[in-house]
């Protein structure tokens, strides 16, 4: 018992929380605001190993940093926009786009990232994001060395959940887009365009999960490798419901798994002789199932979502 | 109607009696303005023509109502004006700020608003999960602005709301909201955007008598301050008491178009139907054994439960149930179709004990059900009208055979429903959710009708109907109880229920009166009981 309570009184575990939950929280709020808007993005996973591929090898060919972070966004963009025609104005289904946006993201990214470099064996590394000290945040107690070992990446995903909190909850264009999701006849009698809004958001969202995918290559490890998403993409989609989409919800929501997985790996340290290592892999998992089925029953789910809009039929 | 005897009546009593008995408006219209023209305008859909060239203007302060058979384009034709719908030919014009009528452009909700076109829908298109104060907001504002102008939204809807009577709770989340504030709502809306024109779709369809009295009384205030308005309805006591012009629309064009001034009722039913409308009335019947019979059912909770309710249901008879819709009689419907089990007390038909049963077997036991929700309950909009004419009965053996189905005799079945019951659509493979709301209407007619079961339970049958329809539902139900049905019907329409009921009982937070006679009752005292006086107060 007081091995546990050594774990969580350590400021390092925390900062592992933080660091895992990291691409999640990018995840889940660009999955968050599609939702919101009305449209399932079950292409997510794909756009987080798009997002990984494109930012790494923006750095790897010399865009700079920063530039890798914007490329990365750009692709998720782009295969947001996909999704956002197949869905919105072809009003086709949702899940069968996602899943189809997923696939082809993920196989051009392999394919492209197989074409650049047919031939090395260990994969080629980049200089990736530096922990940020950010002078008097670093010094408080407990907080902050579990802070001043995050790179920027981390402090941009939380500012983009202030970010987005208050678009969504405080502006005309969040008010836009909370109407779409729930009843779009609302927004098109009240002059606004359906399909504008819901593509706009659908593609802002998908830029947002692909960064979730640049923090993995940029910040967590300096290369790009297969498999390297791993599911991750859909988590935040169950987070989302977790969250009952709301911006607060989900940033605990991805904390919460961070921290399940942090624990984890310490937890095996520990008592890992006598317990299959495999156990404690699955234990965020089922952690967040059972969390889940704790909350989504209750959850108050966008009335339009997975609901395609057309335009003059009754 | 009798005279009011007394002055400490309930304020809903005297707005009753105003619906009734307030001295006409001046019923010409004013010589203002024209704000309003459509010119020409054809819509069709398919091989069917919607709208054939229709002209219709409005000017500065009228009321024009719009009349037509359900189907006969209404909808269509407010929508082409509001941008929903391009018009195939024609053109809406509108009056501009320097005072000439200029060409609106089309298929473009945005134009209009921005045009001071204001539109209540038939449907409402209000977001569930915001507050009245953000739907009312929701695109007046620069979309890309980081801040909302709430105070000084909120300052000036207080104006407004003060200055029109339509009062809500901007704070409250419109799916706290009842009908009848969520079209305020809707009204608020358009008044926000300074509309110089205001359509309402069928506003008082689902409205309670002094709810749409209330709505009247703004609309001329409103009027009065130089607003055109435009509604649509099929209750035409409130056209003739409320509008300066009459326009009809019969089969998509325009048959009528004329002063209020002088016309009746009868008359501006035969213009929409085009032929005299039959008013069915009850005959005298003695009514049979008991059928149904509920015993202290109590279920539900809140506003909408059931507190120990007792109904005997008599074969051959008209059992009305009265009451503002929301007080239980959503409840009892389910409890009877067996959608919702009763947590205690006991139903039984013909001495069968159903009190568990579920909805199948309801029906196999013959209890037809006319739902209040006929497009969400009554049937499933993308099946076809055969698919939903045979779904109740699907695995009878007229329909299936060794767990297939017999495509053949459920076309015939349903091409001969098409023709008995006059359904208007484009044949039995035609999706359901393209036909207006009275031939979904009697889509649901023919199906419950036609297995001659022994209870009908009909909830609002004829809300929204035109008045060849509404007859049509009131003979099919005349007829189950010429055939010793027992029928409950469940209607907030106060001379239906008069018209076609033996017994009328009132319905009041889920407690239901004893039923009395019709011949004892009249409107003033139902409208009492229904707000909540006892039967010695009221009578
Ligand atoms: N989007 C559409 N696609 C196909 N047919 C349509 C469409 N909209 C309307 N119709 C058809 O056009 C005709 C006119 O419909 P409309 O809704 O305008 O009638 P309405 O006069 O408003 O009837 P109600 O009184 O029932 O509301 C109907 O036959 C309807 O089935
Ligand atoms: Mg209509």
């Amino acid at each position: 018992m007081s091995d546990i309570l050594e774990i969580l009184l350590n400021a390092n575990f925390w900062a592992a929380a933080l660091r895992i939950a990291t691409p999640l929280i990018f995840g889940v709020i660009g999955a968050l605001v599609c939702e919101r808007a009305g449209v399932l993005n079950l292409g997510i996973e794909g756009i987080f190993t798009a997002g990984a591929m494109a930012g790494w090898m923006a750095v790897w060919l010399g865009t700079g940093l920063w530039g890798g972070v914007l490329v990365a966004a750009l692709a998720g963009g782009f295969f947001g926009l996909i999704h956002a025609i197949l869905t919105v104005p072809l009003g086709l289904s949702q899940h069968v786009s996602g899943i189809g946006v997923t696939l082809f993201a993920t196989s051009l990214s392999y394919f492209i990232y197989r074409t650049a470099l047919p031939d090395v064996s260990s994969p080629p590394r980049i200089e990736a994001f530096k922990p940020l000290d950010i002078p008097g945040l670093s010094d408080l107690p407990f907080i902050g060395p579990a802070l001043f070992q995050q790179t920027p990446l981390t402090f941009l995903a939380l500012a983009i959940v202030a970010v987005t909190a208050f678009v969504l909850y405080r502006t005309p264009l969040g008010l836009a887009i909370r109407a779409v999701g729930d009843n779009p006849s609302a927004v098109e009698s009240q002059g606004l365009s359906v399909y504008a809004l819901r593509m706009g958001t659908v593609i802002a969202g998908s830029a947002l999960m692909a960064l979730g995918g640049a923090f993995l290559t940029m910040s967590a490890f300096d290369a790009f490798f297969f498999g390297m998403v791993n599911g991750r993409g859909w988590i935040c989609i169950a987070l989302t419901v977790f969250a009952s989409w709301r911006p607060g919800k989900a940033l605990i929501g991805a904390l919460l798994f961070g921290a399940f997985d942090a624990f984890q790996v310490r937890l095996q340290t520990e008592v890992g002789s006598f317990i299959p290592g495999q156990v404690f892999l699955m234990m965020p998992y089922i952690l967040s199932i059972a969390a889940l089925i704790l909350v989504a029953r209750k959850a108050d789910y966008p009335r339009a979502l997975l609901v395609p809009y057309f335009r003059g039929q009754r | 109607m009798p005279a009011l005897t007394s002055r400490d009546h309930g304020s809903r009593h005297r707005e009753l009696q105003d619906f009734a008995e307030r001295p006409a408006m001046t019923k010409t219209s004013p010589d203002a303005a024209v704000v309003l023209k459509l010119d020409g305008i054809t819509k069709r859909f398919g091989a069917l023509t919607a709208n054939g060239d229709v002209s219709l203007s409005l000017r500065k302060g009228e009321i024009l109502a719009l009349l037509g058979e359900n189907g006969a384009g209404k909808t269509t034709l407010m929508n082409i004006l509001f941008g929903h719908y391009v018009a195939d030919e024609g053109t809406v014009e509108v009056l501009t700020e320097d005072g000439s009528l200029t060409e609106l452009d089309p298929g473009s909700p945005h134009a209009a608003l921005n045009a001071g076109i204001g539109m209540v829908h038939q449907h409402f298109t209000l977001a569930e999960n915001l507050t009245a104060l953000e739907n009312i907001l929701l695109g007046t504002e620069p979309l890309l602005a980081l801040k909302s102008g709430r105070a000084r939204a909120r300052e000036r809807l207080s104006d407004l709301m003060t200055g029109s009577g339509l009062i809500v709770d901007l704070d409250a989340r419109i799916s706290t909201l009842s009908v009848g504030e969520k079209q305020r709502v809707e009204i608020l809306k358009a008044l926000y955007r300074n509309a110089r024109v205001l359509v309402l779709d069928e506003p008082t369809a689902v409205l309670t008598p002094q709810e749409s009295d209330t709505l009247f009384a703004t609309l001329k205030k409103l009027a009065a301050d130089g607003l055109g308005i435009i509604f649509i309805s099929h209750k035409l006591d409130e056209v003739i008491a409320a509008s300066h012009r009459v326009a009809v629309l019969r089969g998509g064009r325009k048959v009528a178009d004329q002063p209020t001034e002088g016309c009746d009722k009868r008359q501006l039913a035969e213009l929409m139907v085009g032929k005299t409308v039959p008013e069915s009335t009850r005959d005298s019947q003695v009514p049979g054994a008991a059928r149904l019979i509920l015993s202290s059912v109590t279920t539900g909770a809140g506003r909408d439960a059931l507190h120990s309710v007792d109904l005997e249901l008599l074969s051959g008879e008209i059992l009305g149930i009265a009451g503002v819709s929301g007080n239980g009689q959503g409840t009892l419907a389910k409890v009877i179709s067996g959608l919702l089990p009763p947590s205690s007390g006991t139903i039984a038909l013909d001495g069968e004990v159903l009190t568990s049963a579920d909805a199948r077997r309801m029906i196999d036991t013959g209890i037809a059900r006319i739902p209040e929700d006929r497009h969400k309950d009554g049937i499933v909009g993308p099946m076809s009208v055969a698919e939903n004419l045979a779904i109740e009965t699907i695995r009878k053996p007229q329909n299936q055979r060794f767990g297939f189905l017999r495509f053949e005799a459920i076309a015939r079945r349903a091409k001969d429903a098409i023709v008995a019951y006059d359904i208007r659509c484009q044949g039995d493979k035609a999706p359901a959710r393209l036909l207006s709301g009275g031939n979904i209407q009697k889509i649901v007619l023919a199906r419950t009708l036609d297995a001659s079961p022994s209870v009908v339970l009909a909830a609002q049958p004829s809300r929204g109907l035109d008045v060849g329809a509404t007859s049509d539902v009131h003979r099919r139900l005349l007829e189950a109880r010429a055939r010793g049905a027992g029928v409950i019907l469940i209607s907030e329409d106060l001379d239906e229920l008069l018209r076609l009921s033996d017994r009328i009982a009132v319905m009041h937070r889920g407690n239901l009166s004893q039923p009395d006679k019709t011949e004892t009752l009249d409107r003033a005292t139902l409208g009492l009981r229904m707000a909540g006086q006892s039967k010695e107060q009221a009578a």
